[in-house]
């Protein structure tokens, strides 16, 4: 790991801390790099539960059974994953179901694989289709104002928000 | 039953002669009390299954939408409640649509949760056409398969006594496939608005809405 990865951990592991102390206790996830550390956290937090799932759509339908249940939960997901996701959001737009997604942006900034293109830039319009709110970070002073902003927005006023953490953020995957 | 529902039922039931339970008299049967479980059912037959079972009752969630995501949502809500049992009533329509839940649930295993497929081999709600498990895919294998230990199929009465054990108790979370006739559930009107059955669900179970 060269220097340049250290920067991420430090807004990862506040970001995890900062979503622990507003109750959220389930991780759903299909493994992702840019979501490392706050998988890794949650695989060691014994007062969590960690969820890797085999398509994100499955994590949408656990958000709103832990709802249902009085729990809080978020869904880590890359940007292709969103497009996964949009029939089940019907759920979450339909039951009126609090939802938190953060997805890590591909297919954007600097992006040099051109398969990401199409659903990376698709992100946006596709979520706000199915009543997903959208906020962007670009950078890691951002992260725990913006994610806090969206943990009201959601646990508090029962809306579905996607922070969507991008390649500005996160730097472009090199080829 | 109309005259064109019934000519359906019967060229169903004459290309699947191995299915013989009714679901009417086989998903009471299993389920047994109820009230005992928290209960998440799929679309169509399933949520009709069990709004007639229950009277459309508070600790049900019935869907009618977003194919695919029954037994997750199962799964979520029995994260959450680790105090309750909860069950998911599905069909094999809607299994099939996303039948890699089986392998997140096998490795989160929460033994509180069960999992019923009410298996008709068919999707009864747009006209009784073949599903997979009609063409030779067994659920209960691929539930097996996914690492699920406690599995069973029920394809007559005799076996219905050991799945209703299966669901009320087991080391880790549960599967049974139901085989049932190709037949139109109980007609029952509930209610279909989403978000009032969230409402509804969570304020009976957490005095929230």
């Amino acid at each position: 790991m060269d220097e340049h990865d250290d920067a991420p951990a430090k807004w990862q592991d506040e970001l995890y801390d900062l979503l622990r102390r507003n109750n959220v206790t389930q991780f759903a996830y299909v493994p992702d790099a840019g979501h490392r550390i706050l998988i890794d956290r949650s695989l060691a937090d014994l007062q969590a539960h960690s969820v890797a799932l085999t398509t994100e759509e499955e994590g949408v339908a656990l958000l709103a059974g832990a709802d249902l249940g009085g729990a809080r939960g978020v869904l880590l997901m890359q940007s292709s994953g969103t497009g996964n996701c949009i029939n089940m959001l019907s759920l979450i737009k339909g039951g009126r179901f609090p939802f938190l997604t953060l997805v890590s942006m591909r297919g954007d900034f600097g992006e040099g694989n051109p398969w990401q293109f199409p659903m990376g830039q698709a992100v946006e319009p596709v979520l706000a289709a199915m009543g997903v709110i959208c906020l962007r970070i670009e950078r890691p002073e951002e992260v725990v104002p913006t994610v806090s902003a969206a943990l009201t927005m959601v646990f508090q006023s029962g809306n579905a928000v996607a922070v969507l953490l991008t390649q500005n953020l996160l730097g472009a995957k090199q080829f | 039953m109309s005259m064109d529902g019934d000519r359906r039922e019967k060229m169903a039931t004459a290309v699947a002669p191995d299915f013989i339970l009714d679901r009417r008299d086989a998903v009471p049967a299993l389920v047994g009390r109820h009230d005992d479980f928290l209960i998440v059912s799929g679309l169509a037959g399933t949520s009709r299954d069990v709004a007639a079972l229950t009277e459309d009752g508070a600790h049900t969630y019935t869907m009618a939408g977003a194919m695919g995501g029954a037994c997750m949502i199962g799964l979520g809500l029995a994260l959450a409640r680790p105090d309750k049992r909860v069950l998911v009533v599905t069909g094999d329509g809607e299994l099939l649509m996303n039948v890699g839940a089986l392998a997140t649930i096998a490795v989160v295993n929460p033994p509180n949760l069960a999992i019923v497929c009410v298996d008709n081999g068919h999707y009864g709600e747009t006209g009784y056409q073949k599903s997979h498990t009609s063409l030779g895919v067994d659920l209960e294998r691929i539930a097996a398969g996914s690492g699920i230990k406690a599995t069973r199929t029920v394809a007559t009465e005799g076996e219905l006594a050991d799945g209703t054990r299966m669901l009320r108790g087991s080391n880790g979370t549960a599967f049974v496939v139901l085989r049932v006739k190709p037949t139109d559930p109980p007609a029952f009107k509930r209610n279909m608005d989403p978000s009032a059955c969230r409402h509804r669900f969570r304020t009976a179970l957490l005095g929230q809405g």
